[in-house]
């Protein structure tokens, strides 16, 4: 049994006059034990998806199943057995840190002793704030208070909404770590995120765009599907590059990607040299060019634009 | 000739006992793309609010676009202009209407205004979108017109607050690319993000560790300085040893 299966799911919003399509006919499966990515922009999807599977929202086409329990009727069922962190945060902010832990665990009927070793981790980092109050912690506290009470209850499946965003590059690192913990102790993990680089961090992804499920794999695989040359441009007037590049008549497409412009040529055959020439005429100086590995941020754009 | 437009010297708050911003220095030249970066907490918002106007210095002095921090803050706000994702446009007004509410703010003329409108609609290819209501586009455009509005006035420096947060990669590249169209145009562009790749397209890049400048330089001397790979590298080496976190 899969620890989520989503089959055809559709979900429209608005009006007669005016739908906007959520999710375009949605189908994916999550094993037990994964560690399984929702990576896409805001606007995707994603929330709707994690919204239905929470059976906080219905469907308008479609069945879904989470530990195999069906979402619509037997919603009861799953809610005792998922954790859930919304997005937005969604803690009693008026009760201290340890308050909002015990309500979580008395709603599920169990105690924070009982699970204390699955939390411990975390919550050790908390312990010294436990009087404060949820509303007078920093974000990312907030982001591990939160993630205690989605967990304290020892759910089967864990669903986390975008835990990451506007969250600084070491926090996102740590939480990361902390979901890997969480994975050895056999949660299946969703995650939403729309950052990138957090796809290599999972075990399959569905890269998610407009309500379509653009691609469901591993990053590996998803990296291995991408068969055109990139190369990494750099020279010592980036802006400049990038408008040449994208002038130059055997590009297919170029974009920035950090410190380097990203290229993919028309017709590789004849390799830097005719590329070199052309940057060189324009009187670019400094000029490195290599042939570098895609990753899923170019594998997105790739999608994106088929 | 280089051209300071923002100089900061020494500049400090304090909130009771608590440093938010310590003793920061440093100056960022007219066209410049100057990344402001660092840990939740480190003290880059109440730096922003100071260099915008918003909030009073405790000690140090800062001069934006020729004017002080202290003085002549509704001098600065007349000559900057500012975005953020929490905060653009106005959702129940039409494209044209936050166009033209930001624009008579500022005190643009009618005609000028009218006439500017219709060239960056067509520039943004919004012109079929005038009179839809903002909440109506799709978060993309949407960040690309408040970019586009923030600098209507043609301010001497731009303020962004995390411009580009939940985009999808296409048009978070889009927006990069008025970003440089605005600098080289002499609009100075004063950007925080927590993408490091963005970082790589600042000009410069200042990373604050709990309130204080760790380090500021080039993007690739910043590399060769910490022996890092990538400018992700070097913000956890520096912001690893932050004391404090917060928003």
């Amino acid at each position: 049994m899969q620890a989520v299966t989503v089959d055809h799911i559709v979900k429209k919003y608005g009006s007669k006059k005016e739908t906007v399509t959520a999710l375009d006919d949605v189908s994916l499966e999550v094993a037990k034990g994964e560690l399984f990515g929702v990576i896409g922009p805001d606007g995707a999807g994603k929330t709707s998806l994690f919204r239905i599977l929470t059976t906080l929202l219905l469907a308008d086409a479609g069945n879904a199943a989470v530990d195999g329990f069906d979402v619509v009727k037997q919603y009861k069922e799953i809610r005792n057995r998922i954790g859930y962190m919304p997005g937005k945060f969604s803690l009693y902010q008026d009760l201290s840190v340890e308050e909002n832990l015990r309500f979580f665990a008395t709603i599920f009927n169990t105690s924070i002793e009982e699970n204390y070793d699955l939390i411990k981790e975390i919550y050790f980092q908390l312990e010294p704030f436990k009087t404060r109050r949820a509303g007078k912690l920093s974000g990312g506290m907030k982001q591990k208070l939160a993630l205690c009470c989605a967990l304290i209850h020892r759910p089967v499946v864990l669903f986390l909404d975008e835990p990451t965003t506007g969250v600084d590059a070491v926090s996102r690192k740590e939480f990361w770590e902390m979901l890997r913990n969480l994975k050895k102790q056999g949660i299946s993990i969703l995650v939403s995120t729309p950052y990138m680089d957090e796809a290599e961090l999972c075990d399959r992804v569905a890269l998610i765009q407009s309500g379509k499920i653009m691609s469901i794999d591993s990053p590996q695989s998803i990296i291995k599907q991408f068969t055109k040359k990139m190369w990494s441009v750099r020279s010592a007037e980036m802006f400049r590059l990038l408008n040449d590049l994208q002038q130059y008549s055997n590009t297919e497409k170029c974009y920035a990607f950090g410190e380097f412009h990203h290229l993919v040529l028309k017709n590789d055959a004849e390799g830097m040299d005719p590329v070199m020439h052309y940057l060189e005429h324009l009187s670019h100086h400094e000029i490195e060019m290599q042939v570098t590995q895609p990753n899923i941020e170019d594998c997105f754009i790739e999608l994106m634009s088929q | 000739m280089k051209e300071a437009v923002i100089t900061v010297n020494k500049l400090t708050k304090k909130f009771g006992d608590f440093i938010a911003t310590n003793e920061v220095t440093f100056e960022v030249d007219k066209g410049e793309i100057f990344g402001f970066l660092g840990a939740n907490g480190a003290g880059k918002t109440t730096a922003m609010r100071m260099l915008c106007g918003l909030s009073m210095p405790s000690s140090g002095s800062a001069t934006v676009a020729g004017f002080d921090v202290y003085k002549q803050t509704e001098k600065i706000k007349q000559n900057i202009g500012y975005m953020s994702q929490k905060f653009s446009l106005y959702e129940d007004l039409t494209v044209t209407e936050n166009i033209r509410f930001y624009a008579g703010i500022y005190g643009m003329a009618r005609p000028a205004i009218k006439e500017k409108t219709a060239q960056l609609l067509n520039q943004l290819n919004l012109t079929p979108e005038a009179n839809t209501l903002v909440k109506a586009l799709p978060l993309g455009w949407k960040q690309k017109l408040a970019f586009s509005v923030a600098i209507f006035h043609e301010p001497k420096i731009v303020f962004l607050d995390e411009p580009t947060g939940g985009v999808d990669p296409i048009t978070r590249r889009e927006f990069w690319n008025l970003i440089y169209q605005a600098a080289e145009r002499g609009i100075t562009i004063f950007v925080t993000t927590h993408y490091m790749d963005e970082a790589e397209y600042c000009n410069r890049v200042s990373i604050m560790v709990d309130g204080k400048i760790e380090a500021l330089d080039t993007p690739r001397n910043l590399k060769k300085t910490y022996n890092a790979k990538s400018m992700d590298e070097v913000f956890l080496q520096l912001a690893r040893g932050a004391k404090r976190s917060d928003d």
